[in-house]
């Protein structure tokens, strides 16, 4: 069946001073799908994902959240659509203990205090409901283990009822059964209808999660297609020369440079 | 509510979370710094007690410390905040100066010792030193100008002016409303100035460690980039918490004008550093992220003890200096290595906590 998509990213530019870092972008984000947003270092994945969350201002194009055009200017329009982020360096307060992360920003009031039997009680719910263990909901976000932030991090989506929820590099820092954890918990989000992109490196990552493949290549979409339609290496080669047999940005038949790529 | 439901959950995963919050709760308490050096005042009293006996453990003895620190402690309230962000304030001692001298030139031209005299140059004291903490809120957090250097700034253009508003010459005409609320009130048995400074005192621990803006201070101080991303505006609320240290500094300029009964132009040179010393004595980590007001008040008792506990048993009061600088040092040294220890993951060994593990 035709869904549509949850958020779409069409014809995005961005440019730091003289640099231009993203040039025409398109990705699409269905629900119920990972999507896995694959690039070579300094493709500009990070950069997209701050500009669809408002980190960074977009020079041209259109950000498509269910159907209507949206501007988001701030983490916290963002999060008001409900796109929730997890960025590359997690973004948690070492000093802070869990529940606190999870509510900053957002925090439950009863008059001008902080109400933190809500929170506490609302962060325990969310937490027994990813079968998360071993942690105390009053432990210092300092003296988690990368798996742990990393499902921290994830839990805030699922607290806040998010639509889409971006991971940049989930898993870059975790060993092998952190890592596996950390997957089933992002097809987990999917399964239950959310828009999940999954940035990442690993390919074997990709393709053990995701549904659709974005491509990046410079700075702009090389490919976007269905995980099931390709290889690891043919996305191999989008992320490394940006296209694969008739796939991708195909090289500009005058400039051998491109051609010189193939073998 | 959540819209994760659990698929075929094994029957040990669900071990979430629940730690018995009294054990939790006592072990946070016992990783606080400030429960520690709290430890440490009560072995200080303890000793002056058993050397000086009734001298030392007099009501009378107690009243000239806690007079002797109000001023300080209204300072702390703000450099707790400025310094739980990871900044400093360098300047709330020539703040309070001007703000004094301000405050003191306002009421002098009004003209009287009514209270509604003094309530002019109350509102004028604050006013001036909410207006130096913006300023050096704004060239923090907008220009980007390290706090050391904008307060060091502040510190002597704010002397400098106050200088040049009197000439270098103390302001002595006071209206009689405040000299007598210092010398002859008492509120609930205790003298009026250090009640004012216990009030800012709770009502600073609160803000702190129960508000929203506390939570922001924290996470600031903790991860400013992680702030940012979640939609705080940093920038506005490290403007505010400037902003308060100044107000105390002003607050502490009305106090200071009541218990002197002057202006004390000469006399602040050394406030700050004696307040940072107490923050940091405390358990407020200069790193930023962490700390307590509680943990300032004890940090503030430490030296005002050691001060009066010299007096009275007859050592020279030189020795307090010798004995503040290695306490604030060991407190520091303790500080890291206890942060060190939670880095490593290990949870941070602990006498006091030992000691309640023992009992049980
Ligand atoms: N704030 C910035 N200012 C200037 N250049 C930037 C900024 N952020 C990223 N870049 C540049 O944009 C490019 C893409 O970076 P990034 O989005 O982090 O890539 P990726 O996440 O795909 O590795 C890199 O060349 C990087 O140097
Ligand atoms: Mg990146």
């Amino acid at each position: 069946m035709a869904v549509r998509p949850l958020l779409e990213v069409r014809g995005v530019d961005k440019s730091f001073g003289a640099v231009q870092v993203l040039r025409d972008v398109a990705m699409n984000v269905f629900p119920g799908e990972v999507t896995a947003l694959v690039g070579d270092n300094g493709a500009g994945k990070s950069t997209l994902v701050k500009c669809i969350s408002g980190i960074y201002p977009i020079d041209a194009g259109q950000v498509v959240f269910d159907g209507r055009p949206v501007t988001v200017s701030s983490p916290k329009d963002a999060a008001a659509l409900g796109i929730e982020v997890v960025y590359q360096d997690l973004a948690l307060c070492d000093n802070l203990d869990i529940v606190s992360n999870m509510f900053l920003g957002r925090e439950k009031r009863s008059g001008i205090a902080l109400d933190e039997a809500t929170m506490e009680q609302m962060a325990h719910r969310t937490l027994a409901s990813l079968s998360v263990r071993s942690v105390s909901l009053r432990q210092p976000a300092a003296s988690l283990s990368g798996g742990e932030r990393q499902t921290i991090a994830i839990a805030k989506a699922v607290l806040w009822n998010s639509r889409v929820v971006i991971l940049d590099e989930p898993t870059a820092a975790l060993g092998v059964a952190q890592t596996a954890q950390v997957l089933e918990l992002v097809r987990r989000l999917a399964d239950n209808g959310l828009g999940v992109v999954l940035i990442s490196h690993n390919m074997n990552d990709v393709f053990a999660v995701s549904d659709r493949i974005t491509a990046l290549y410079l700075g702009r979409t090389a490919a976007q297609v269905r995980t099931s339609e390709v290889t690891h290496s043919q996305v191999v080669e989008l992320i490394t020369v940006g296209y694969t047999g008739s796939i991708g940005l195909l090289p500009d038949p005058g400039s051998y440079e491109g051609m010189g790529g193939r073998s | 509510m959540s819209v994760i439901t659990p698929p075929g959950q094994a029957p040990d995963q669900q071990v979430v979370a629940d730690a018995p919050p009294s054990d939790s709760y006592l072990k946070r308490l016992g990783n606080l710094q400030s429960v520690w050096i709290l430890g440490v005042l009560l072995l200080i009293i303890l000793a002056f007690s058993l050397a000086a006996g009734d001298k030392f453990l007099s009501t009378s003895n107690f009243s000239l410390i806690s007079q002797n620190i109000a001023v300080w402690a209204v300072l702390g309230v703000g450099m707790t905040f400025v310094i739980i962000t990871s900044g400093i304030d360098l300047s709330i001692g020539s703040v309070l100066v001007f703000s004094s001298v301000v405050a003191a030139k306002v009421m002098a031209a009004s003209g009287g010792d009514s209270w509604g005299v003094a309530g002019l140059g109350i509102l004028a004291a604050i006013a001036s030193g909410v207006a130096w903490g913006v300023l050096n809120g704004f060239l923090v957090a907008k220009a980007k100008i390290p706090a050391l250097i904008v307060t060091l700034g502040s510190l002597s253009i704010a002397l400098g002016l106050a200088q040049v508003l009197t000439g270098g010459i103390d302001i002595r005409s006071v209206p009689e409303a405040l000299t007598d609320f210092n010398t002859y009130v008492r509120i609930l048995g205790v003298p009026a100035l250090p009640f004012v400074a216990l009030v800012v005192v709770v009502i600073g621990g609160i803000v702190l460690h129960k508000t929203k803006f506390g939570r922001y201070t924290y996470a600031i101080g903790s991860n400013e980039l992680g702030a940012r991303r979640v939609g705080i505006n940093v920038d506005r609320h490290l403007i505010m918490v400037y902003a308060l240290s100044g107000a105390m500094a002003g607050l502490g300029a009305v106090l200071a004008l009541a218990q002197f009964g002057t202006t004390t132009i000469a006399g602040q040179s050394l406030t700050n550093l004696n307040v940072i010393a107490a923050v940091v004595i405390g358990g407020t980590s200069i790193f930023g992220g962490q700390g307590s007001i509680f943990g300032t008040v004890v940090g503030l008792f430490i030296p005002a003890v050691l001060q009066a506990g010299f007096v009275i048993i007859g050592v020279e009061a030189f020795w307090q200096g010798v004995a503040v600088g290695t306490v604030l040092v060991a407190a520091v040294y303790v500080d890291q290595s206890r942060r060190a220890a939670a880095l490593r993951g290990a949870s941070a060994p602990n006498p006091l906590l030992a000691m309640f593990r023992t009992r049980k």
